[in-house]
């Protein structure tokens, strides 16, 4: 609840200042303790589990009214600054101004149109980092009262219920779902992520191609072979990830830093 | 056995050698799809949502053929009063047809419109490569992707998405038809339709008002809630119907998106003179139903000789009286009493799709801004009890003696209002007594018709077949059903 406010503080701050980066609003990260670990991507061939080491993630994917207070201090990284190599022609462009959201983006919604590049510069600056896919993954196999969910056919439902809303709409505010076990919100329902690795995942871009060997150096973790036949849930995150390129943005695409301090 | 069929098949070469290509000699293929470079100044293909087709190629040399396709996510109507986000190639099910000729170099263009959500890709089964473009073509959000194929392969070819997970790409509507034309081009025909077939798989049952979500687990259990032409249970009925005229030859493109049901097409009233089967090459003559499979495709043709309405099915009937695989075609000219006597299609077989669907749209509208009449009620009820009651009922609402209880001047309808609500709600099984007469039968519930549609029917009924008249209203029905829950589907 605390979020919105400083939000529109921070927007309000801005628009008077002009350049206000000091007030950038805090965002909480929480606790993850980590643990085995069983992921949809292969780790090595035929292996999928693995353990994950603790580490913090972002409560919340980073706002507008965030994003534009790390975008006043970097000129580098404003839209119509940042170079072509690093951000598509779409960087932003949502927003009203390089340093102005407008009408249409609320502060406290999700940025969208964001690069992987920014979104890694952006964690940079708060001295945090993207999330490892696995990571991710790790935090979203957990609901409102269990690590791991799963196997919950409402879990993935939820999934899959965000991908049937029609996208490119106008998001709503952060913490739209309830906190889930770890405090974390809207990982399975809010706005796709970039994660440190999503060049990595590369996905076969053909979803049949299976079981060549070879295929599998050359796709890196792609190429699945269905593992786990419940898991498409999670895949088509995976599938939205390995179509972009790092310079890439759109429209439901945004982020959440890991590896941040966890303020008590 | 060879006795019988050598005979014929000496017939059907000589035939072949002057008709030109009924079991012509083979094609050849690929090895003989190679026409040479591209020549001439690049083409950009003419695309056509369905029903239409895009012009004959004039060409007689290959060229380089420009398809600009966008997809798009947009939420339409499948049936009337329910939407579903499908996820289209050129925003229409099914997507964009696409014609080029053999031997030409396509040079595609696969934009994903910025407003979409997902990822999507494209693989056409007229392209001779790995995946058929899927890898080339993988596209996010606001990006575009080229790639280019030369059709070695003259045939009508399906193009679908195949990004994971391939089937619920495909359930929601992403696929379409190219036709690449042999170098000679088609046979000129009076009129050419695209058609394609698809199942659908909603949370709520079939008909159930409102914004429907896709249904994973009835996609995999291929337990279809909706198969349609082109993507709409209204596409091809009603005002949308298809038309022709006495006299001339009609040519469907027929398609099957799936992603689960093979198509056993068929067009009540005539007969398909040609079939080249499977899209391709050779053809059959006389056929009555012709198999389309799911990824795969037919050209049907024939001549329209007497006036009527033509009736588009999967004559895997349920689906066509059940889920809304229905289409039509008015044919309009002359009677000719020699070949038919001429009656047209009874009204109960078709059921509500007969009567366009107005009179029970104008009602509801009217009863959404609280002011409908009794008499728009009536007419509203009359369209669904013919669609709905009247196959058990009788459109004299006699019933079946025995077997389905009367309408009829009954004193079980007009005895209690609420339940009548009710058993149109939670349908009625076991014996009840009728006139006095008794029936043990089973009534299935009609819970997926809105509120006021049940109003409407009831009304109906109860103004109609010597009843003593009377009105329900959908408050009424509302209150009924708030009382009695109910499962909602059998989705989840």
């Amino acid at each position: 609840m605390r979020q919105p406010a400083f939000a529109i503080g921070a927007a309000l701050l801005l628009s008077l200042a002009g350049t206000a980066g000091a007030a950038a609003p805090a965002t909480r990260a929480v606790d993850i303790p980590g643990g085995r670990f069983t992921s949809v991507l292969p780790v090595a061939p035929g292996v999928y589990e693995t353990v994950v080491p603790a580490y913090t993630l972002d409560a919340t994917a980073v706002t507008n009214a965030q994003f534009l207070a790390f975008v006043s201090t970097r000129p580098e990284w404003r839209r119509g600054t940042a170079p072509a190599l690093f951000a598509d022609e779409r960087y932003l462009e949502r927003w009203a101004g390089p340093l102005a959201l407008g009408e249409r983006v609320a502060p406290d919604a999700p940025v969208t149109g964001v690069s992987w590049f920014a979104a890694r510069a952006y964690c940079g600056a708060q001295g945090a980092r993207l999330p490892r896919w696995i990571e991710w993954e790790f935090a979203a196999a957990a609901d409102e009262s269990r690590t791991d969910a799963r196997a919950d056919p409402a879990w993935r439902q939820r999934m899959l219920d965000w991908y049937g809303e029609r996208g490119g709409r106008p998001l709503g505010a952060v913490g739209r779902d309830a906190a889930s076990y770890y405090g974390t919100h809207d990982l399975a329902a809010g706005v796709w992520e970039w994660v440190e690795d999503s060049n990595a995942l590369l996905v076969s871009s053909d979803n049949r191609e299976q079981g060549d060997p070879d295929l599998m150096k050359f796709c890196g973790a792609g190429a699945l072979t269905m593992q786990d036949r419940e898991a498409y849930a999670v895949l088509m995150r995976i599938a939205m990830l390995s179509s972009l390129e790092a310079r890439y943005t759109t429209r439901d695409l945004g982020f959440r830093c890991a590896g941040r301090k966890v303020t008590r | 056995m060879s006795k019988i069929t050598r005979p014929i098949a000496i017939a059907a070469l000589i035939a072949a050698s002057f008709a030109g290509s009924a079991w012509a000699a083979d094609t050849g293929g690929s090895a003989k799809g190679d026409l040479g470079p591209p020549q001439g100044e690049p083409v950009v293909a003419e695309l056509t949502d369905a029903p239409l087709v895009p012009k004959p190629i004039k060409r007689d040399k290959p060229a380089k053929v420009i398809v600009n396709l966008e997809v798009r996510e947009l939420d339409k109507e499948i049936s009337e009063g329910v939407t579903y986000t499908f996820w289209t190639f050129g925003g229409s099910v099914p997507g964009k047809f696409i014609r080029i000729r053999q031997g030409d170099t396509v040079e595609f263009h696969l934009r994903n419109h910025p407003d979409s959500k997902m990822p999507h890709n494209i693989d056409l089964h007229a392209v001779t490569g790995a995946g058929g473009g899927a890898a080339s073509s993988f596209t996010a959000p606001g990006h575009e992707s080229q790639f280019t194929f030369k059709a070695l392969n003259q045939g009508l070819y399906v193009y679908h998405c195949a990004t994971a997970p391939v089937g619920m790409h495909v359930a929601n509507g992403m696929y379409g038809l190219i036709l690449v034309e042999p170098p000679e081009g088609m046979k000129p025909v009076d009129r050419e339709f695209y058609v394609m077939q698809g199942d659908f798989y909603t949370v709520g049952k079939y008909r159930e008002k409102g914004h429907q979500p896709f249904d994973m687990q009835k996609a995999i259990d291929e337990n279809a809630t909706y198969v349609l032409f082109n993507g709409s249970e209204n596409a091809l009925v009603g005002p949308n119907a298809l038309t022709a005229k006495v006299g001339e030859t009609i040519r469907l493109y027929v398609g099957n998106g799936g992603p689960n049901l093979v198509s056993s097409f068929h067009v009540i009233g005539e007969i398909f003179d040609k079939v080249n089967f499977e899209g391709g090459t050779q053809h059959q003559e006389n056929v009555q139903t012709t198999l389309v499979p799911a990824g795969g495709s037919a050209i049907t043709e024939f001549k329209v000789e007497v006036p009527g309405t033509l009736i588009l099915v999967d004559h895997s009937i349920f689906r066509a009286f059940n889920k809304g695989a229905l289409g039509m075609i008015k044919v309009e000219g002359p009677e000719d009493k020699a070949i038919y006597s001429g009656k047209e299609v009874d009204s109960v077989y078709l059921g509500d799709k007969m009567v366009a669907a107005g009179a029970v749209g104008a009602a509801t509208k009217a009863t959404t801004a609280g002011k409908v009449t009794k008499e728009q009620q009536i007419k509203a009820g009359a369209t669904l009890y013919n669609g709905t009651c009247s196959v058990c009922h009788q459109a004299s609402g006699e019933g079946l003696a025995g077997v389905f209880p009367p309408l009829a001047k009954s004193d079980f309808l007009m005895a209690d209002k609420t339940r009548a609500i009710k058993v149109l709600l939670d349908g009625l099984s076991g014996p009840v007594t009728v006139n006095g007469k008794p029936y043990n039968s089973v009534m299935p519930p009609m819970s997926q018709l809105n509120d006021d549609e049940i109003a409407n029917l009831l009304t109906y009924a109860m103004n109609s077949f010597g009843n003593s008249g009377g009105v329900v209203t959908a408050a009424e029905v509302a209150k009924v059903r708030a009382a009695s829950p109910r499962p909602k589907g059998a989705a989840h």
